[in-house]
């Protein structure tokens, strides 16, 4: 039965291939940056992502930005990090984003403050990301707040929740997705994907496990735009693996000027791996910053036309 | 143990810019183990304040006293007569002998010569590492004896964030990931299938969150 009639509940339950992208809103009270960003991604996604804070730095609000976007006809999808609310803000916030016509929300943990520009903050950490999965569940199924008190009119909400296929402990990692799903969990975007094999042996075990079953696993996408980038990424990012071969081909491309156009082959290399691989339902394209290479890589995958909901 | 670590020169030296006659009260308990507030670093600081008043050419009386522990009203008011001699007290014990003996002489300002920085015990000769944050609430019997509120830098408690990498937290690479160590451990003993459980949210009072907490034990009264 459909939980929160998100276009993005409604192309899951029909089975199509769908896109997700992302949105990073900017750092000011810039609602011109969201449409603009919103303009260039209607067509080629399905969903945008927005994100909450990311990496600790302070930005437009994810309701706020998905609120501009429900209101130009797109769909967002809202993060929410545990590190900046207790369960009082959070279950105040998803009561307004709900009210306002968001209808999916991705749960994260929320990278630590100290990466942002306010390290000398206080973290919260209320609740971890499988218990604010669980929270969100039982607001819209079991119309409770998480003290039990009722909820009038519940949050009609399609729930996700991420996972990093690449970090540590790697035996763990598909546990951990279990506990997120038994939670309530119905779609998984994951870190963005360079080693397709290590993927794969991910997904191999949620198969085993017959999670594959029970949620819309869509593997998250980077297109790198410069061979610096891939280099960046590979050594400094926690929780992204890029393959030495991608940083080659990034710096042979660097030498005849053609890096950006080698970045979206890689992309689209990818997408066409991950796709093959059984229980991939779909893929989460972050282009945050290059969002006008969406089109490009989206039609080059050959993943148009968006089909209806 | 509580954990301590002693402040600046400097800024105990501006707290007590004016007074001539000071009493520095050390403590014989935790601060005297993790050599930050014990009898010899009363003496440490009491020489090292006399010779930056000396230079300063602004002297100052110092009278030194390490009292068994500054946490119980007994032991503080085994001094009281050295307290109303003296112009202001330094204490060097934790937060809690701070406020100790500023409740048995309110009129006295009471200066801290330390910080206190955490519950902690010894890894090796000069290094201290929290282990426990107090939280009332102990859940070691489910994480392999390991606290994931204070050793995880997010304090989750249902597995490890996406930022854990080769055994190490993603803030920084000095700090293991708590939750890297809870699998191992669970894994030696057989007992991973704890870790399937999901853990509800949990109640933060007990952790202080409630007001300031208070133990009553009636058949000691």
């Amino acid at each position: 039965m459909e939980k929160a009639g998100s276009n993005l509940e409604k192309l899951l339950a029909k089975k199509e291939f769908v896109v997700t992208g992302e949105l990073g809103p900017a750092k000011g009270a810039d609602a011109e940056q969201v449409k603009k960003i919103g303009e260039l991604l209607r067509g080629y996604v399905d969903a945008i992502n927005i994100t909450d804070n990311q990496t600790a730095i302070v930005r437009l609000s994810s309701i706020a930005a998905g609120v501009i976007l429900t209101q130009m006809g797109l769909e967002p999808v809202i993060q929410i990090v545990c590190r900046d609310r207790n369960r009082i803000a959070i279950q105040s916030d998803v009561l307004g984003a709900a009210a306002l016509g968001i209808k999916n929300i991705l749960c994260l943990t929320g990278d630590h403050q100290k990466f942002g520009n306010h390290p000398e903050a206080k973290g919260v950490f209320d609740l971890d990301s499988v218990q604010l999965i669980a929270l969100l569940k039982k607001m819209r199924d079991d119309k409770q707040f998480a003290s039990g008190e009722e909820i009038k009119v519940p949050p009609k909400i399609f729930l996700g929740a991420a996972e990093n296929p690449y970090a540590d402990p790697f035996e763990f990692r598909t546990n951990r997705l279990a506990k997120k799903i038994s939670a309530g969990a119905e779609f998984i975007q994951t870190q963005a994907v360079f080693d397709v094999p290590k993927f794969a042996k991910w997904m191999e075990e949620i198969r085993k496990k017959g999670l594959d079953q029970k949620v819309a696993i869509l593997p998250g996408l980077i297109p790198m735009k410069s061979a610096r980038m891939a280099q960046y990424m590979k050594d400094n990012v926690p929780g992204v693996s890029v393959p030495q071969e991608f940083v080659d081909r990034m710096l042979k491309a660097k030498e005849t000027k053609t890096e950006k156009e080698e970045g979206v082959k890689i992309c689209i290399e990818l997408i066409h791996q991950v796709k093959k691989i059984e229980g991939v339902r779909g893929i989460h394209l972050m282009a945050v910053a290059w969002e006008e290479i969406v089109p490009k890589i989206i039609e080059g995958a050959g993943l148009l036309p968006r089909p209806l909901p | 143990m509580i954990v301590a670590q002693r402040k600046p020169l400097e800024e105990i030296s501006k707290m007590v810019a004016n007074y001539k006659k000071v009493l520095i009260v050390g403590c014989g308990e935790c601060v005297t183990v993790c050599h930050s507030g014990g009898e010899k670093e009363v003496a440490i600081l009491a020489s090292e304040l006399k010779i930056l008043r000396n230079k300063e050419g602004n002297s100052i009386e110092i009278e030194e006293i390490t009292i068994r522990r500054q946490c119980e009203p007994e032991f503080i008011a085994e001094i009281a007569e050295k307290y109303t001699t003296a112009d202001a007290i330094i204490s060097m014990a934790c937060g809690v002998g701070v406020q100790g003996i500023s409740d048995k002489v309110p009129e006295k300002e009471v200066l801290p010569a330390l910080d206190t920085t955490f519950y902690g015990g010894l890894l090796k000769p000069g290094v201290w590492v929290e282990r426990c944050s107090g939280c009332g609430t102990c859940v070691l019997n489910k994480t392999g004896d390991i606290c994931p509120i204070v050793r995880c830098s997010k304090s989750l408690l249902n597995g490890p964030c996406g930022g854990s990498e080769g055994g190490k937290c993603e803030v920084s690479k000095d700090i293991d990931c708590a939750w890297q160590l809870i699998y191992d451990r669970l894994k030696l003993r057989g007992k991973l299938d704890t870790l399937e459980e999901i853990v509800p949210i949990r109640d933060w009072r007990s952790a202080g969150h409630g007001g300031p907490r208070k133990m009553v034990r009636e058949d000691l009264m």
